[in-house]
């Protein structure tokens, strides 16, 4: 993929136009969209710079629509994303599932919003993250990444991009309101030093390949339609010839232990962490987005008063890095964990640290953040037990 | 095929005739050949095959013109014609 | 000696037939007569995709021996929109159903066609909701019964040629699968059409709906298409709507030129950025 017309320095810039920018320097080469705040400006910034790199924007009659023609172009051969928030997050739900069953590599971005509904537009929320794990039908395992700056943003775009190339399935930015619309700081490195990871080819010829035969790894090689292989992808239960075997549950077995195992089993690559001070902390501040960003200013407070509090913030969300909380439940007093909902990734946490820690959510609405005292507060009385 | 009178271009004249092939495991006997020839060349067999439809059989096999129809709207690919020429014989 | 491989078999997932489809179906039939216009067209078979989405008609990708995708109720559209821009060497067919394309897709259907995408469609039309047993949908005409309409359809039907038409297609046809050549011809002229193309191809479904309306087999209602099929071509889509038992006005409705979405977007690009385009 050219990477011709990519960006490089530094630049004071909006998260979503970080955004934008870090999928073109991954080598996105096709955008559908529909309008929604606070989503938009990736769109538009799309709209623009597409045409300049070679690539294509399409806008959509609405988010079923975008997530199908994102699906459609990676089949094409071209690196595939759209943007959205709550409303079309839940619209895009459908072919998410679709992107999943059919191993489809591409990247989905949602700022969040404040819900449910209509919510508050323009406001901040991380009110669909467990929607990120579970929000399609049926089983499966996904990645979602969550940035807390705009330079992040740009950064995780395309690691989304590259594990969607490497592990062949939908990847989803779990960024909110806050990151999307503030502008800071964004280094972007000259092309040449950015890794991409290529898409996996079969290298076999078209009578021995089998398109849904997995490497080693468990992902299988893919192709492009128009490559001359003529293969056959459905969103059915289906063999590794790509057909449907929906009689019984014999080629269902194989089909979801793998399209589960290629993440369970390569957790350690997927997962990203940034960890503080968590040598010797009583108290654990587990966080992700804005919440966690939000966090540190009282997590310092908290630490002048002597209180040995650490950070886990979660870069990965999903997979959920369950054996670095089991871990930590075992050495420290609580969790705290502030975010923008009513106890969604405290649910994981408490899950993880059964009873060994006490988990103390700090939860929010949404429609702004965290105020610090209420971190602070939570935070002494984590180290209060 | 028989003509009741010599055309005058008889010599240069090819009729094409076909020979009908019939895939009778395919079929699932709805019955488009057999109503739809125009030549009423094909006819319901006693004979079932395994899915328990029964397949049609050429009844008629000179009055094929290798038209296709049959081909064409089998809904189970289950007939083709084998196109050949043969001369036309004059009564 | 009875054969072994029909001739269409080199375009066919032969080890997946029998199909699904019903004794008396006419979605058989739209795909040979597809497949006979392949062969004549003189595309790249390599360069040709299927785009199914789901429903009886849906199944079609599945059995078509081309790069095919079977997507989810009503996106199939949406996909080959992405598919079509994404590699424009690609000649995109989307074969699907009345309800698939015109209910739950209906809303990419005109949008597509709104942009003249280059794509063709052809929509088998069977009245109703086949695979889930025989249900009412947007084509289903007045009084038709179905499963979900048992004392008979009170909605009007959609008439897809004149939404194709009104939505800015730039092919618009529709034949009964009786009428084979005259379907096999428009399906060439068709995927020889540079924009969105919509073929409708009218089928009988026995075991569904058929069968409520008196038409119990498959022949009954290829006999009730020869008795009541009127071939008009050039006649004003609007005037081309399907009643319970009424006539069925065959032909090729438009066909017109008009700039695709990606003519339009090379040129309104290259005026609107000179060299700084690609």
């Amino acid at each position: 993929m050219s990477r011709r017309g990519a960006l490089s320095g530094e630049f004071f810039m909006m998260g979503d136009i970080a955004c934008a920018e870090g999928a073109i320097s991954a080598g996105c080469r096709f955008f559908a969209g529909y309008p929604i705040t606070p989503a938009t400006e990736v769109a538009e910034r799309m709209s623009r710079r597409m045409p300049e790199v070679g690539g294509t924007y399409i806008q959509m009659e609405d988010e079923l629509a975008s997530m199908a023609a994102v699906l459609g172009a990676s089949w094409g051969g071209v690196k595939a994303m759209t943007a959205t928030s709550g409303p079309g997050f839940s619209l895009m739900m459908e072919n998410l599932g679709l992107g999943i069953m059919t191993e489809t590599p591409c990247v989905l971005v949602n700022v969040q919003r404040a819900g449910p509904s209509t919510g508050l537009p323009t406001l901040a929320g991380q009110g669909d993250m467990m929607q990120a794990r579970w929000g399609t039908h049926g089983l499966y395992e996904i990645i979602a990444l969550a940035p807390s700056s705009p330079q992040e943003l740009f950064d995780l775009t395309i690691r989304a991009f590259n594990l969607s190339e490497k592990y062949r399935l939908p990847v989803l930015v779990m960024t909110d309101a806050e990151v999307g619309h503030m502008t800071e700081k964004v280094v972007i490195p000259p092309p040449e030093e950015i890794e991409l990871y290529p898409r996996r080819l079969a290298t076999v010829p078209p009578e021995e390949y089998l398109p849904f035969k997995p490497d080693e790894d468990l992902v299988p090689p893919m192709v492009n339609f128009g490559q001359g292989y003529r293969i056959h992808a459905t969103g059915l239960t289906h063999d590794e010839r790509g057909y449907p075997d929906t009689a019984d549950d014999s080629a269902q077995w194989p089909l979801i232990q793998r399209l589960i195992d290629k993440i369970r089993l390569n957790k350690h690559d997927i997962i990203q962490l940034e960890e503080d001070g968590l040598e010797d902390a009583e108290v654990v501040v587990c966080s992700y987005g804005i919440a966690a960003r939000t966090a540190l200013w009282p997590m310092e407070l908290a630490r002048k008063e002597g209180i040995k509090v650490g950070l886990l913030r979660l870069i990965t969300v999903w997979p959920f890095p369950e054996e670095r909380v089991r871990e930590l439940a075992g050495k420290v007093k609580a969790f705290v964990v502030p975010e923008l909902n009513w106890g969604q990734i405290a649910l994981e946490v408490e899950r993880c640290a059964a009873g060994r820690a006490e988990v103390i959510l700090v939860p929010h609405p949404g429609g702004g953040v965290h105020k610090p005292e209420r971190v602070l507060e939570a935070i002494r009385k984590a180290a209060r037990r | 095929m028989r003509y009741w009178r010599k055309p005058l271009d008889i010599e240069g004249l090819k009729i094409p005739r076909g020979n009908i092939q019939i895939l009778k495991e395919r079929c699932k006997g709805c019955g488009f050949c057999v109503e739809f020839c125009p030549q009423h060349v094909l006819e319901v067999s006693e004979e079932f095959n395994s899915k328990g439809y029964h397949p049609p059989y050429v009844k008629d096999g000179d009055g094929c013109v290798s038209c296709g129809l049959c081909e064409m709207l089998c809904p189970e690919f289950a007939i083709y014609r084998l196109e050949e020429e043969r001369e036309v014989q004059v009564l | 000696m009875e054969p072994e491989r029909h001739p269409m078999d080199d375009l066919l997932r032969e080890d997946r037939l029998p199909h699904i489809w019903c004794s008396g179906c006419g979605i058989g039939t739209a795909v040979t007569c597809f497949i006979s216009a392949l062969l004549k067209s003189g595309l790249d078979l390599d360069k040709v995709a299927v785009v199914s989405g789901i429903g009886c008609t849906g199944r079609v990708a599945g059995y078509i021996k081309l790069d095919s995708f079977h997507t989810t109720h009503g996106r199939a559209i949406a996909f080959a929109t992405g598919l079509k821009l994404a590699n424009p060497e690609l000649k995109v067919v989307i074969f699907s159903g009345d309800g698939d394309l015109i209910a739950i897709g209906g809303n990419h259907f005109i949008h597509a066609a709104r942009r003249n995408i280059d794509m063709t469609v052809i929509c088998v039309n069977n009245f109703n909701y086949g695979m889930t047993g025989g249900q009412v949908g947007p084509t289903t005409p007045v009084g038709a019964r179905t499963t979900t309409s048992p004392y008979g359809c009170f909605e009007h039907p959609f008439n897809i040629p004149y939404l194709a038409a009104a939505s800015g297609a730039v092919y618009v046809a529709r034949w009964t699968m009786l009428h084979v050549r005259r379907l096999e011809r428009s399906i060439g002229e068709a995927l020889a059409k540079r924009g969105f193309s919509l073929v409708e191809v009218i089928a009988p479904c026995p075991t569904n709906y058929g069968r409520r309306q008196r038409r119990r087999t498959g022949l009954d209602s290829l006999k009730y298409y020869h008795q009541k099929g009127v071939i008009k071509h050039g006649a004003n889509p609007r005037d081309v709507d399907i009643d319970l038992d009424g006539e069925i006005i065959e032909g090729v409705f438009v066909d017109i030129e008009k700039p695709t979405f990606s003519d339009f977007c090379q040129e309104g690009l290259s005026r609107a950025m000179g060299n700084r385009g690609p």
